[in-house]
């Protein structure tokens, strides 16, 4: 039976987005099944993300975007899986869709329903922070903008039935159900907060100066509740310190035992915006241990305290007490690094609530048939295979798995599109759906504009007078067809469009509605339809920046709309169809070295079909893992290397080439040529994709008697030594954090607290006589991780020892060892003889990455590891598309992660050859050799190195843009000296036009 | 009747832009003076534009783009705010006060702050008055080229 060539993702957080939007560019059909009434999920609750401070809208909103507009992605809205039947690669999928009252094919997402509601509630998007309406949409930002009926606070009082002019209002609708036919299930459903109020000593719920951390962050956010004011809901003032107390109901034995990972960062983030709001105010943290594992985290909490003055003090909270009139908090606290007992007070508590299952996860795990942790979420085989579910061809994705941050999501995301699109690689391009478009006409002759004014209801009409913006605008040169309309965006309206286009054979056309990042797309492919190019369409914005902003003055708004329409109008005099341009592809990856990552990238891409070339510098496949004596699971690296080692040389579809490097690279996105060294001399490969999978290794200390005493050894050295069969190892003293965390190496290297424990307990294992006492400064058994550690003590008896800024003191002779450290509970230094003592040092990047990088031409971060196009959203990609990075040639990280970067990385490369040509940009530069004096300005200034100087044929250096590496900022247009380019739809002349006809009055 | 500022207001599409949208969204009031013209990245910004809209007779120019860090061009905003500074340096040398042009980091989520930047950036204007080449430009009869700069 053939595998049907769609797949059901359920949620639509980041992660269902992220999925959602990798399968559908790879030719799969998607149905996007989401519980709520928007898609974006918990970052669209954030106010800014960590550790770069963007605004976690401006970031998530084009994604959002991407992902209702995407031709192959259907969105089932307010709708919930109830039952699931057949088989692998040919389910199908019930989906019950509950009632929203509306008709959503109807809303046009106006907003005049929840402007005459008279029911205020408060909102849950805001965490109960600030009201909304019973007619209502979560957000402003909203995707698709479509409203619902709170019927559980609706008054039936009708008001929203005499405002909706599209007559969208369905007070009788009741629920339906929809079989989908799938041959994938991906399950994205994210997490929950732990309620608090169960924490009696917190007082949360109780006392009103106690927030959780999601309230908070709608706090800060400058569209929240407060309008970015963070204020004291008992009485309105500003707080002068705040506290923010880590683990509430995370490492806690009697609720979450885990570790909810994110909340470190994401609590030095809120103080950090706390206090650009008001540089005054004092934030404190109290935490257990400060995780900042991730990539620039560490750095992030440093500048926190030295840059930011951020306070921080080690210690759980042991109660809060509230003072009944002043509504203030007091904290008492143990510091755990002077032993000292604390008590302090504040103005506001903000509780770092623990991440659990969302609450519909046990109920979907049921009806889809899939095991769940002990902790109620997802489970997973784990390892090379981390979102593969109990039951075939349904996948897991996400933080719906265990809590983790926002890029690490997103990889883990494109990973899990990666293994449906093996799993239904026969079905590729089946169902996906191709436009048939009328040839376009030409438009050589006079500028023909119709130009359509719409009311939006009451939006813009009840404020702008319209029709004598039309009908203004109708007499003004070249305007052709002038007429005021309902909804532009309407069915019925963009069918007028449509026809008024034929009927006065228009050339160009001005829509005067709302913002063009809205509904541009909309009114181009009307135009389209028609066989008018798309870029020959402009729109005015006389809604967002006209109406709504000046809804009492009406003739200031009217003047005002129709400067705007008129702008619009002379822009769109000038406007030139533009084309998409067309590359081949070449069908091939290459992928650069050959460790876990690197074998697990290229598996996945030959699975999908494509021709995979393996480049790997030694003489062996495996990588870091050929060093280690077990991995986390217990199991020796065999067990891990041998099946993919096989695979790889044993599959038809992947050219290995030991002993060899990439020495450069030429072309772009689709069509690269690349230069491969290797003992027999340079060949060269055409390659439509590059994956970077170069890994790390461990930094050589030059500290502590390092090579000078035999029995101070690396965590490699130890396992080395393991696999040369020792097993005794005495007292052995493990100090984390050594050469890391300091000014060399301000980052934590995150595995290797991890490693430590897991080679504590290798030891403890082979001879119960071995003590193992680890010296730590914070540590780091992030998520999941936090069982090991805590079975590393219960079970196995490794003893724990923290140290705070000073490092542990090592003395050693011929033969004695022994280490020095700082006990706060007997409050003085103990040393402690050691037999052997172990360094913990970091992962630095793989030998010869500075000739990579310069053959790739990409960034690397300060530690050498490869930057990323974005830290948050894109930590696969590289800013220059067609290349793609994954593991720990990215920065250090644990397998599951690797494996799942690997897997997403091969996602994002196959998506690009799973096309038969590459479509570049549109809107891109293009230069006028002739006014071209070959200066270079605008080769030095491109972001993407998309202009090189070319030689014409009479030796003269010309600007050359390569279209398919161009984005159409326009950066190049700005500084050309010679006005030789001209970025498409925003020409220089079309921006002076529009300046001209603004001032025109 | 009070001096009336025209603003000629240049957005990038990711920040800038959607600030305005979403001031709209949230229904903010303010002073109907800026016209905005949407480019990708205010590293798009050319001092020519700036020029001709004060040739024209534009009373204040505003830039607004991503916050360092944010732009979708790697670095397009800084380099838009370099342009903007050696155009000031411009205006100065011709003789237009070079507080009439200005750039603003808006956030796409900074509605308010935009309400309250075109609030604010408008009384900035109205107490300078309106700009002195309009009113050479008016007293030319036929509306010659005045400034030809």
């Amino acid at each position: 039976m053939d595998r049907v060539g769609a797949v059901a993702v359920i949620g639509s957080g980041i992660a269902g987005m992220q999925a959602s939007l990798d399968l559908a560019e790879s030719g799969y059909r998607v149905y996007l099944v989401e519980k709520g009434q928007t898609i974006g999920g918990r970052m669209a609750q954030l106010d800014k993300t960590f550790p770069t401070g963007d605004c976690a809208m401006c970031t998530i909103s084009p994604r959002m975007a991407g992902v209702t507009r995407h031709p192959n992605i259907k969105l089932i809205m307010n709708s919930e899986v109830t039952g699931i039947e057949g088989e692998p690669g040919a389910f199908k999928l019930t989906v019950r869709k509950n009632p929203r009252f509306i008709d959503e094919e109807a809303c046009t997402g106006c907003g005049a329903c929840a402007q005459v509601c008279p029911v205020q509630v408060p909102n849950e998007f805001a965490s109960g922070v600030g009201m909304r309406k019973a007619a209502f949409i979560p957000f402003a930002q909203a995707a698709p903008l479509i409203y619902t009926i709170d019927k559980d606070y609706c008054i039936n009082c009708g008001l929203c039935d005499l405002a909706c002019e599209p007559d969208a209002i369905r007070h009788n609708q009741t629920e339906s159900v929809q079989t989908l036919d799938v041959g994938a299930v991906v399950v994205a459903t994210g997490y929950s907060q732990y309620d608090p109020s169960a924490i009696l000593e917190y007082g949360y719920g109780e006392y009103p100066n106690v927030l959780t951390n999601l309230q908070f962050e709608r706090m800060l956010s400058a569209s929240g509740p407060t309008t970015g004011h963070v204020i004291r809901p008992s009485d309105g003032a500003e707080p002068k310190n705040i506290a923010f107390i880590q683990c509430v109901g995370s490492r806690d034995q009697n609720r979450n035992p885990y570790c909810s990972k994110i909340c470190c960062m994401a609590s030095t983030k809120e103080a950090i915006v706390a206090k650009e709001h008001a540089p005054d105010l004092d934030c404190h943290i109290f935490y257990i241990d400060m995780r900042a594992f991730g990539k620039g985290y560490q750095e992030y909490i440093d500048k926190a305290k030295s840059v930011h003055g951020v306070n921080y003090t080690r210690g759980r909270v042991a109660r809060i007490f509230q003072d009944g009139a002043s509504k203030n908090l007091k904290l008492m606290v143990e510091n755990t690094e002077t032993g000292k007992r604390l008590e302090r007070e504040f103005d506001m508590v903000v509780l770092a609530s623990a991440l659990v299952p969302s609450p519909g996860a046990a109920e979907l795990a049921g009806t889809l048939g899939i095991e769940t942790t002990d902790y109620g979420f997802f489970g997973t085989a784990g390892g090379l295979s981390p979102f593969d579910t109990s039951r075939e061809g349904v996948f897991v994705t996400g933080t719906c798995i265990s809590p983790k941050d926002i890029p690490d999501t997103i990889a883990e995301a494109s990973g899990a599109s990666a293994r449906c699109e093996s799993f239904l690689k026969d079905s590729r391009g089946s169902l996906v759906e191709v436009k048939e478009l009328p040839p376009e006409k030409d438009v050589s002759g006079e500028p023909r504009l119709g130009v359509f004014v719409c009311h939006c209801g009451i939006n813009i009409a009840s404020v702008v007078d319209v029709k004598s913006v039309a009908a203004e605008i109708g007499a003004k040169e070249n305007v052709v067809y002038a007429t005021d309309v309902m909804y532009a965006c309407s069915n019925t309206n963009l069918s007028e469009i449509k026809e008024a286009i034929e009927e006065h054979d228009l050339n160009r056309v001005v829509v005067a509605s709302c913002t063009p990042r809205m509904h541009e797309p909309t009114f181009r492919n009307a135009c389209q339809e028609v066989g008018l190019n798309p870029y020959l369409f402009q729109m005015a914005n006389i809604r967002e920046h006209c109406s709504w902003v000046h809804s009492k003055e009406h003739d200031v708004a009217t003047t005002k709309a129709r400067e705007l329409v008129n702008m619009a109008v002379s822009k769109a005099r000038l406007l030139t169809p533009e084309q998409k341009g067309k590359t081949e592809i070449k069908k091939k990856v290459l992928v650069v070295g050959g460790g876990v990552s690197g074998l697990s990238a290229a598996l996945e891409t030959s699975r999908q079909g494509f021709g995979t070339i393996l480049v790997e510098q030694q003489s062996r496949l495996g990588g870091y893992f050929n060093e280690v004596f077990s991995t986390m699971s217990g199991g020796g690296p065999d067990e891990l290397l041998e099946p993919l080692t096989q695979a790889v040389s044993e599959n038809q579809n992947i050219d290995v080439r030991l002993n060899s490097t990439l020495a450069g690279i030429e072309g772009f996105t689709g069509n690269f040529s690349a230069t491969i060294t290797g003992t027999d001399g340079e060949s060269r490969e055409n390659v439509g994709a590059i994956i970077i999978a170069t890994g790390s290794q461990e930094k050589k200390p030059s500290s502590y008697f390092y090579g000078e005493n035999p029995r101070v050894l690396t965590q490699n050295d130890l396992e080395a030594r393991l696999k040369s069969g020792s097993k005794t190892f005495g007292t052995t003293v493990m100090i984390q954090c050594v050469e890391a965390r300091d000014s060399v190496y301000p980052s934590c290297s995150r595995t290797c607290c991890i490693d430590a424990i897991k080679n504590a307990i290798v030891l403890k294992k082979l001879d119960p006589n071995n003590r193992v006492i680890i010296l730590y400064k914070d540590l780091m058994s992030f998520g999941m991780y936090e069982d090991l550690y805590r079975d590393s003590q219960t079970e196995y008896g490794v003893e724990y020892m923290h140290y705070s800024d000073e490092m542990p003191v090592v003395s050693g002779g011929k033969d004695f060892l022994s280490a020095r450290v700082f006990d706060p509970l007997v409050g003085r230094e103990i040393e402690i003889a050691a037999d052997h003592i172990i360094l913990s040092t970091p992962q630095v990047p793989s030998t010869g990455f500075e000739k990579l990088q310069k053959a790739l031409r990409v960034p690397l971060n300060d530690l050498g590891f490869f930057l990323e196009a974005h830290m948050k959203l894109r930590p696969l990609d590289f800013t220059s598309d067609g290349i793609f990075l994954c593991g720990n040639c990215h920065s250090p990280k644990e397998l599951p992660l690797a494996a799942a970067q690997a897997l997403g990385a091969a996602s994002r490369a196959c998506s690009i050859l799973s096309k038969g040509f590459i479509e570049t940009e549109a809107t891109t530069s293009v230069v006028d050799t002739e006014l071209c004096i070959g200066c270079g300005r605008c080769v030095a200034v491109c972001p993407f190195k998309a202009i090189s100087l070319v030689e014409n044929e009479a030796g003269e250096p010309k600007s050359d843009i390569n279209t398919a590496m161009c984005k159409g900022c326009g950066l190049c247009a700005a500084v050309c000296p010679n006005k030789a380019i001209t970025p498409r739809f925003f020409a220089t002349e079309q921006i002076l036009a529009m300046i001209d006809a603004a001032l025109e009055a | 009747m009070t001096f009336e500022p025209k603003i000629i207001t240049f957005m990038c599409n990711w920040c800038g832009y959607a600030a305005a949208d979403l001031a709209g969204v949230s229904r903010l009031q303010y002073p109907a003076t800026v016209r905005i013209i949407r480019t990708m990245c205010t590293g798009r910004f050319d001092p020519g534009f700036a020029l001709r809209a004060f040739e024209k007779g534009a009373d204040g120019v505003l830039v607004c783009g991503c916050h360092p860090g944010d732009c979708q061009y790697i670095e397009g905003n800084l380099k838009g705010k370099d342009r903007v500074e050696m155009t000031q340096k411009m205006l100065e040398g011709i003789g237009i006060d070079p507080e009439r042009l200005r750039l603003e980091w808006v956030s796409a989520s900074e509605g308010p702050i935009f309400a309250e930047l075109v609030r604010e950036f408008s009384e900035t204007i109205r107490k300078k008055g309106p700009n002195p080449l309009k009113e050479s430009v008016s007293k030319t009869e036929g509306g010659e080229e005045v400034a030809q700069i």
